[in-house]
């Protein structure tokens, strides 16, 4: 496996061929357009689809399209254009279409501005479009981790038949950092996994009434809707083994930070620094944002723990109202906050740490 | 004795039609299920369903389906033909779905040159909603948002999709036939027989749009509702071939 120097965006986009995505549609939007623009050179060379479509509203109905069809297929956009695929994003967890999509996303609300920021968090993990669909979150730190997560989402949309969201921020989409691309997957295998949705997939069926297939958002029947709605549950709740977190210098800490995405990265640089000058800094990073680690906060010794600090990208904070519930009550909890596009800064994290632990 | 019609298989025998009496879903159903059975192409058909009435069918055709978002059906029909270019790849969708809230998903497809068919309904009239005001409204005609009558000075005029597309280079086939007579049933069926051949051989984009009628919501019984196709709904929009390349 061959180390590469590559910008997140493109990353992004070369691990979803690797992982065997075979379509891709999706609108222009800043700080994205290089995930739009690879696809664009690399699908033809391996007999992919690329689709720049009319809108985000067309982009995320082509990619319900072609995973309907059975193919692994993907779309992504930032904040604002986020907003206008949830319609399509909603259709795909209704009728169980496994596909992927990533924000890149940047300040907001509105047309907000077009640097990095952590804005979208609750509409990414509570509610991404109508109707009370759940869907996995990651949330990567850096190139690498937006690659692995990219590759391994189209297995967990495929093992759950819904919509998995990549929501990395500005930063990590246009950083180029090295990073080891996964296995490229090969044409054996992408069959076979295009072969195995056939049951269900839209690729047309022998005239049979029971076994067409039947790509259903919605239900005509109370009773079917309900039962639709039950299994998703039960689905959502078996996440709960799928939780993926880093918990960094926790065992004795005395300041826990919490923090996700390029936020966490930042916050993790923090607490080596802190360390030094004798702090017990520790850091708990969320790498699924849905399910949310709520185990790791019941894990800290609340009898050494003065207080937690919310770092995020974000004002209002919204990160912090899943830290709430995971701690309870059993300590403070302190924000350090930034947004509009602003950078979180290392030194504004390690001044609110000395600030707690004085 | 000879047997020399059969109800299409493509509609499910166990399921009773939800449609108002006088509608014409159900012929043109009737009509697309039987060319599929002719051309051998049921079990490559995928139809891509718009949402409103044109969706209720759903239920009742045979071969694989999936409803759209409402408007979205030709970009669902680019996804599924572009990673699928076997399948035989249809939409069926209302006058609001496809020239209202589709319309830049209907013109953008079309201006690709996407290699699928549209079977586009057009009565003017929002049907499931309940008879609001549809791009394709008539002047004057009385619609639950219109209620005295569409208003060229407030709501524009009715809209002649086949005419828009017609401004496009890419489309290849554009027809509007209807189905309020015995030969203009047959001359649809005609015209989806040559929007699918169209499809199987690569020709790209093709568009029937069928001037059908609402008699619940025009208000009115299923036989004058033939009437108000042939003296008002025809004249605003005549029949024939717009393009064949």
């Amino acid at each position: 496996m061959s180390r590469v120097f590559m910008k997140g965006c493109e990353a992004i986009a070369e691990a979803a061929v690797r992982a065997g995505c075979r379509f891709f549609a999706g609108y222009p939007i800043t700080p994205q357009n290089e995930i739009p623009e690879y696809f664009a050179r690399r699908m033809p060379e391996v007999s992919g689809t690329f689709v720049q479509g009319e809108s985000e509203v067309a982009s995320i109905s082509m990619v319900y399209g072609a995973a309907s069809a059975g193919t692994r297929a993907m779309t992504s956009s930032s904040s604002p254009g986020i907003a206008l695929k949830s319609e399509g994003i909603s259709y795909c967890a209704a009728a169980r279409i496994p596909m992927v999509y990533s924000n890149i996303s940047r300040g907001g609300p509105g047309v907000g501005s077009i640097q990095p920021a952590q804005m979208d968090y609750l509409q990414a993990t509570k509610a991404s479009g109508n109707g009370g669909f759940e869907m996995m979150v990651f949330a990567p730190a850096s190139v690498q981790e937006a690659v692995d997560m990219t590759y391994k989402a189209f297995d967990y949309a495929d093992r759950d038949r819904n919509p998995v969201l990549i929501l990395a921020d500005g930063v990590i989409g246009t950083m180029m950092e090295p990073v080891v691309l996964p296995e490229m997957k090969t044409e054996e295998e992408i069959n076979e996994i295009k072969n195995a949705k056939k049951v269900w997939s839209c690729t047309g069926h022998k005239l049979d009434y029971k076994n067409r297939a039947w790509i259903e958002p919605g239900h005509w029947l109370t009773s079917d809707m309900q039962r639709a709605n039950e299994e998703a549950e039960k689905l959502y709740e078996s996440w709960k083994a799928d939780v993926m977190v880093e918990e960094y210098e926790t065992e004795d800490a005395e300041v826990v930070i919490t923090a996700y995405g390029i936020s966490a990265r930042i916050a993790k640089s923090a607490v080596n620094i802190l360390r030094k000058e004798g702090i017990k800094a520790g850091l708990i990073r969320p790498i699924t944002l849905h399910p949310f680690p709520y185990d790791s906060f019941d894990k800290l010794d609340y009898k050494k723990v003065k207080a937690v600090l919310d770092v995020e990208m974000s004002i209002p904070a919204q990160f912090v109202q899943d830290v709430e519930i995971a701690i309870k009550d059993r300590c403070p909890i302190h924000t350090c906050l930034c947004s509009g596009g602003n950078i979180m800064s290392r030194e504004s994290i390690i001044e609110a740490v000395r600030k707690i632990y004085s | 004795m000879e047997q020399i019609y059969a109800r299409t298989k493509t509609i499910q025998e166990d399921k009773v039609s939800g449609f108002c009496p006088g509608c014409m879903h159900g012929t043109v159903m009737k009509l697309i299920g039987e060319v599929l059975e002719e051309m051998d192409l049921v079990d490559k058909a995928v139809c891509t369903l718009g949402i409103g009435c044109c969706g209720l069918q759903m239920d009742y055709i045979a071969y694989d389906n999936i409803t759209s978002p409402h408007g979205r059906a030709c970009a669902v029909a680019t996804g599924i033909k572009r990673s699928n270019p076997d399948s035989l790849v249809f939409t069926y969708q209302g006058d609001g779905d496809f020239a209202s809230i589709g319309l830049a998903e209907s013109v953008s497809a079309a201006n690709r040159g996407e290699n699928i068919s549209v079977i586009f309904i057009n009565n003017g009239i929002y049907g499931m909603t309940g008879g609001q005001m549809a791009p394709t409204t008539l002047v004057g005609m009385k619609a639950s948002t219109a209620p005295n009558g569409r208003d060229p000075k407030e709501h524009g005029y009715p809209m002649h999709m086949c005419e828009v597309l017609n401004e496009l280079t890419a489309p290849v086939y554009l027809e509007r036939t209807s189905c309020n007579t015995p030969g203009n049933v047959v001359k649809t069926k005609k015209a989806i027989r040559k929007a699918f051949q169209n499809q199987l051989d690569g020709k790209g984009f093709s568009m029937v749009e069928v001037v059908t009628s609402c008699p619940t919501n025009w208000g009115m019984d299923a036989l004058k509702a033939l009437d108000y196709i042939e003296e008002n709904m025809l004249p605003e929009f005549p029949l024939g071939v717009i393009r064949d390349r």
